[in-house]
């Protein structure tokens, strides 16, 4: 384990000096810029509009804030923990950084775990700390609104960051940094539009994209939690407020269950293992 | 015990048949060269030693060790042919991470002692970037270096290094046999193998076709005779034929004003081996 944390200090610190944290520091502070800008005159402009009978503008307008927040939070962590991890493997051996770090001791599994535990650990602060940044914009922007659960929608973000993580770095074993930053991209897509395919399903009431949608949820479980998370913001919600947020683009969300935490463990440790598998197995 | 051992040791990619079964020995405080033509299968070799490679068959030992153990790597310090350091640390900072992966408690003693073998001292808070390719080769060797390794790997050590490089290294590869660490040196050039290697392996198409001391694998070429006739080179003679030679030149009617017992040189001998295989 101590090879493992040395592993994942020397991350960090090759992170810090790269100007990783400078880069998306700065994308960060330019979403919630522009996040403080937009909740302002969401709440403003819908202050004065006269709502249908039953329905709670400020639940619905906050929730979908905070929906689009947790989309760009996660956008944001999936660039952080591709950054972190594209070439930990293939492409830190071809650039030749690797080799002299593996013939030491410590051994693959062990490298491979440390520098999961780096990545992982960064990625979640931050999400963990963006999403809270933009729950208190909200709050400040919507006269103290807050989502009905405001804990477990930043942890299964969190989760979900911290999978791609795993996806990252099971990927960086296999294909070159590039192919790899793409492949990764490719699978936050999907799972997007997976997610997009279960909305319009839902509202056009339609089994099969339903049943696309819950699939792809499950084969990439980031989504299965950004999803879930999405639905905490508003579980208490009823009738036409409800209906009003699943309305939106970034209102509803899945519920997956109570199965979906221990599944995501599963997804995440398989993943590991067979990224440790991978790498145990790549001639250098 | 032998710092490195192979026994049939064979690597195939594919369809390429790199290691041909392969069989090494490596004594403690020896240092061996490793000579062949590219794609001779040198560097696989050496991965495989390092852990790097995992063999299609045979096997490998570092100081008793199965090569790619733990106990194995423990025991090994290497330099690969194309090894690159993060820009943004500083060399005291490369060796300190390698101090921490090695379990080395050598701290900053150890540091300043191997910076000052490889003539970086004053290099000790510059960044890797800042650095010449000498310099960062000079810092790979004190990389490897550090935990005070039993077998010391390197691949291509001078491949960057200026001429007045190339004599640290070899001055710091004599250190490093004096204090009993075993050297496998992999390199191209023919003179500074000869220099400083206790034996020599050559490989071809994956399989040893040389080995041995320079000396044992040198041959005699002939004696070289300059009288006052001109210069000439007896082929196939030796020590035993040069005074007869020289009675025969005084006899009819030259002065001799030299004689020289030419040997081939190791790089003759390399060519003879490489032409005669292929």
């Amino acid at each position: 384990m101590t090879g493992a944390v040395v592993v994942a200090a020397y991350a960090l610190r090759e992170s810090l000096r790269r100007r990783v944290f400078a880069v998306v520091a700065l994308l960060t502070v330019a979403f919630l810029f522009l996040y403080r800008l937009g909740a302002r005159r969401a709440f403003e402009e819908t202050a004065g509009v006269l709502p249908p009978d039953g329905v709670e503008p400020q639940t619905v307008v906050g929730a979908t804030l905070v929906g689009l927040s947790m989309f760009a939070t996660l956008f944001l962590g999936t660039v952080l923990a591709v950054f972190l991890t594209l070439g930990a493997v293939r492409g830190d051996a071809e650039r030749g950084l690797l080799q002299p770090l593996v013939v030491r001791p410590l051994g693959r599994t062990t490298f491979l775990l440390g520098r999961f535990l780096g990545a992982a650990s960064v990625c979640a602060l931050y999400v963990l700390l963006v999403y809270g940044g933009a729950l208190l914009i909200t709050r400040e922007a919507g006269d103290g609104w807050t989502p009905d659960r405001v804990l477990l929608p930043g942890l299964e973000l969190a989760a979900a960051v911290v999978i791609l993580v795993a996806l990252s770095l099971l990927g960086s074993t296999l294909l070159s940094a590039t192919a790899n930053g793409i492949a990764i991209f490719m699978l936050f897509g999907a799972g997007l539009v997976g997610g997009l395919l279960g909305q319009i399903g839902e509202a056009i009431s339609s089994p099969t994209l339903e049943r696309v949608a819950t699939r792809t949820a499950w084969a990439l479980p980031f989504e299965a939690l950004y999803q879930d998370g999405l639905r905490r913001l508003t579980e208490e919600a009823t009738g036409v407020t409800r209906f009003a947020v699943q309305l939106g683009p970034f209102g509803g969300g899945q519920d997956y269950g109570a199965w979906l935490p221990a599944w995501a463990l599963v997804y995440l440790a398989a993943v590991l293992a067979l990224a440790a598998l991978a790498f145990s197995r790549r001639d250098l | 015990m032998t710092a490195l051992r192979t026994e049939a040791l064979e690597k195939r990619y594919g369809a390429t048949h790199a290691l041909k079964g392969v069989d090494l020995e490596l004594g403690e405080g020896e240092l061996l060269g490793l000579l062949g033509p590219n794609g001779a299968g040198k560097s696989t070799l050496v991965k495989i030693a390092c852990g790097l490679v995992r063999p299609s068959r045979g096997r490998a030992w570092v100081a008793g060790a199965p090569a790619g153990s733990r106990e194995a790597r423990a025991a090994l310090g290497y330099l690969a042919e194309l090894f690159r350091f993060p820009g943004w640390c500083t060399a005291d900072e490369v060796l300190t991470l390698h101090q921490r992966l090695a379990g080395s408690g050598g701290g900053e003693r150890e540091r300043a002692e191997l910076l000052d073998l490889v003539g970086l001292t004053d290099a000790r808070r510059r960044k890797v970037e800042a650095m010449s390719k000498g310099m960062q080769q000079r810092l790979g060797i004190a990389q490897a270096l550090v935990g005070r390794p039993r077998l010391l790997v390197l691949d291509e050590p001078t491949s960057a290094l200026d001429p007045a490089g190339r004599r640290t290294v070899r001055r710091l590869l004599e250190e490093v046999r004096s204090r009993g660490i075993s050297v496998l040196l992999n390199s191209h050039l023919l003179s500074e193998v000869e220099l400083v290697c206790d034996r020599v392996a050559i490989l071809l198409g994956g399989e040893v076709v040389a080995a041995g001391t320079p000396a044992e694998l040198q041959r005699p070429r002939g004696v070289e005779l300059e009288t006052s006739a001109g210069t000439r080179l007896v082929e196939g003679a030796g020590r035993d034929d040069a005074a007869r030679l020289v009675d025969e030149a005084v006899r009819s009617g030259e002065r001799v004003y030299g004689v020289r017992l030419l040997r081939s040189t190791l790089e003759d001998v390399y060519l003879d081996a490489v032409g005669q295989a292929e």
